[in-house]
């Protein structure tokens, strides 16, 4: 009977959480006061009228200060996202069992990535969230998602890209809980670029193509150059020239 | 931007919210300075400013602390991988490149790391050693170790993001390092036909390596809720416990991971 009730409620469960004080305190507990602070300012703000989205022209700008980080990462998450569901839909023709089962896994991390940000946005900064990158938005034309070669050459550019972001966006961040998730994800993310980068070539997890042999650096890129290099795949023109400022 | 609104949704998790600042005619008497400046837009800053006075940790590491943890720590990776090479049982052709490949990165940041201690006037660490009496004979214990230390070292680099803030520089060299550590993680892992991920089912490795993904302090691996949020349930779609606890990784203090039972029971 309990059942019969929560399944008549689910929806309103899944978005209530998010907003209630109860959340917040184990938000608390988990991210640390001064983590908490910082957040609670963020919802103390949706009586000012400072606007982060302002789409014109077909432009989406990604938002500035850490709404704006948030925002970037939400868009490539959307991007990883729907890339790896198609991959999940139509699997390669030439995939094996174990790679079937992998990518499945991969297209989940990135899907919780996606909803997660979703989340986050809309209880930390109402009204400031981007809009859905949906398949219309989205151009995966280069991709022949039939072929295993392709899929792959894809899911390196899109984890190699990611990590590099996330990488060269920490800075950007005031909040320290934020900063701690972006550590949370970038380094799954590091973890899906080595499997990919594995099955490519083994052995070219970390190479000298992507890790500078000297320092041992992995990538780092600023947020302007990484929507550059994701803008083929995305139809809709993002604007990160205000993400962390 | 409400203070008021602000200290009164703080005082629901914190009943003693007003106490925790130097006194409440000085939270007031600066809000009063701030606005008659007309720097509405500094308000932020100041609030910001505030909280972290109020809550700040007062035993945060110092940068050089934390560059030297982490230096302890790659000094720890670059001679167990130095024990590993030389003990010759690391079969030739991709397991030896791999194994070659970390060993070269560790030095490399072990270099970094003490290069920018010096230029910061610090004194890098020396001298860390891989205990011997730890060190495995044979290869396949060898690389549980490596993906112990791996595994750790991405967890404890993630741990100390939120004390190198102060420095932009310093903490995207940080993550620069982490994400590689991530990248041998996942290699490692995938060597001993274990998913480069953590799933919810990872449990501790065979002694004395201990509770690489358990927590003391920490969350556990296999923990799903993020920032308040449970990610098998609350997301819109349901997920399993393993996708939630596979699509983040979490973090280990500098105690958690210095403590015996972990990477400081490793070093000699």
């Amino acid at each position: 009977m309990s059942n019969i009730t929560q399944n008549a409620s689910d929806e309103a469960e899944f978005a209530k959480p998010l907003y209630t004080p109860i959340k917040r305190r184990s938000f608390f507990m988990y991210a640390g006061a001064t983590a908490g602070a910082t957040a609670l300012l963020l919802s103390g703000c949706d009586d000012d009228d400072n606007t982060n989205v302002t789409p014109a022209s077909g432009t989406v700008s990604l938002g500035s200060g850490d709404v704006g980080v948030l925002n970037y990462a939400y868009a490539l998450e959307q991007l990883e996202a729907a890339f790896y569901a198609q991959v999940k839909a139509t699997p390669a023709a030439d995939f094996s069992a174990t790679e079937k089962d992998y990518f499945n896994q991969v297209a989940a991390h990135e899907a919780i990535h996606r909803d997660f940000f979703k989340a986050a946005i809309n209880r930390d900064a109402p009204g400031k969230i981007i809009p859905t990158l949906g398949a219309a938005d989205l151009n995966f034309g280069s991709i022949d998602f039939t072929k295993r070669a392709s899929v792959l050459a894809t899911a390196k550019t899109f984890e190699d890209l990611g990590v590099a972001a996330y990488n060269g966006a920490g800075k950007y961040l005031k909040n320290p809980a934020y900063l701690v998730i972006a550590g949370q994800i970038v380094s799954v993310e590091a973890r899906h670029a080595a499997y990919v980068r594995d099955l490519i070539s083994n052995g070219s997890f970390a190479d000298d193509s992507i890790i500078d042999p000297v320092t041992g650096l992995d990538k780092a890129m600023e947020p302007v150059a990484v929507i550059a290099a994701a803008q083929p795949f995305i139809k809709v023109k993002l604007d990160a020239s205000q993400v962390g400022k | 931007m409400n203070i008021l609104r602000i200290i009164e949704q703080l005082s629901e998790v914190d009943a003693d919210v007003l106490g925790r600042f130097d006194s409440r005619r000085a939270v007031f008497k600066g809000l009063g300075n701030t606005a008659k400046k007309g720097a509405l837009a500094a308000a932020p800053v100041f609030v910001a400013s505030l909280f972290s006075k109020a809550y700040g940790q007062t035993a945060a590491p110092s940068i050089l602390e934390v560059l030297n943890y982490a230096l302890t720590l790659e000094l720890l990776e670059e001679d167990f991988y130095k024990q590993m090479t030389a003990a010759g049982k690391v079969p030739a052709g991709a397991p030896a490149g791999a194994i070659a490949l970390i060993l070269k990165h560790e030095t490399a940041h072990v270099k970094l790391l003490s290069d920018t201690i010096r230029s910061l006037n610090g004194t890098p660490r020396t001298g860390i050693k891989f205990k011997t009496s730890a060190f495995p004979a044979d290869y396949d214990t060898q690389l549980v170790v490596a993906q112990a230390l791996e595994d750790t070292g991405v967890r404890a680099y993630k741990g100390q993001a939120g004390n190198l803030m102060s420095n932009s520089a310093l903490l995207q060299v940080a993550l620069q390092i982490h994400s590689v550590e991530a990248r041998h993680a996942a290699h490692i892992r995938t060597m001993r036909g274990q998913t480069p991920w953590i799933p919810a089912s990872a449990s501790s490795l065979p002694a004395p390596l201990g509770p690489v993904y358990t927590g003391s302090t920490s969350p556990r691996e296999d923990n799903i809720i993020q920032s308040g949020v449970n990610i098998t349930t609350q997301l819109g779609t349901p997920y399993t416990a393993n996708d939630a606890a596979a699509s983040f990784d979490e973090v280990l203090t500098m105690a958690e991971v210095t403590d015996a039972s972990r990477a400081g029971g490793l070093i000699a």
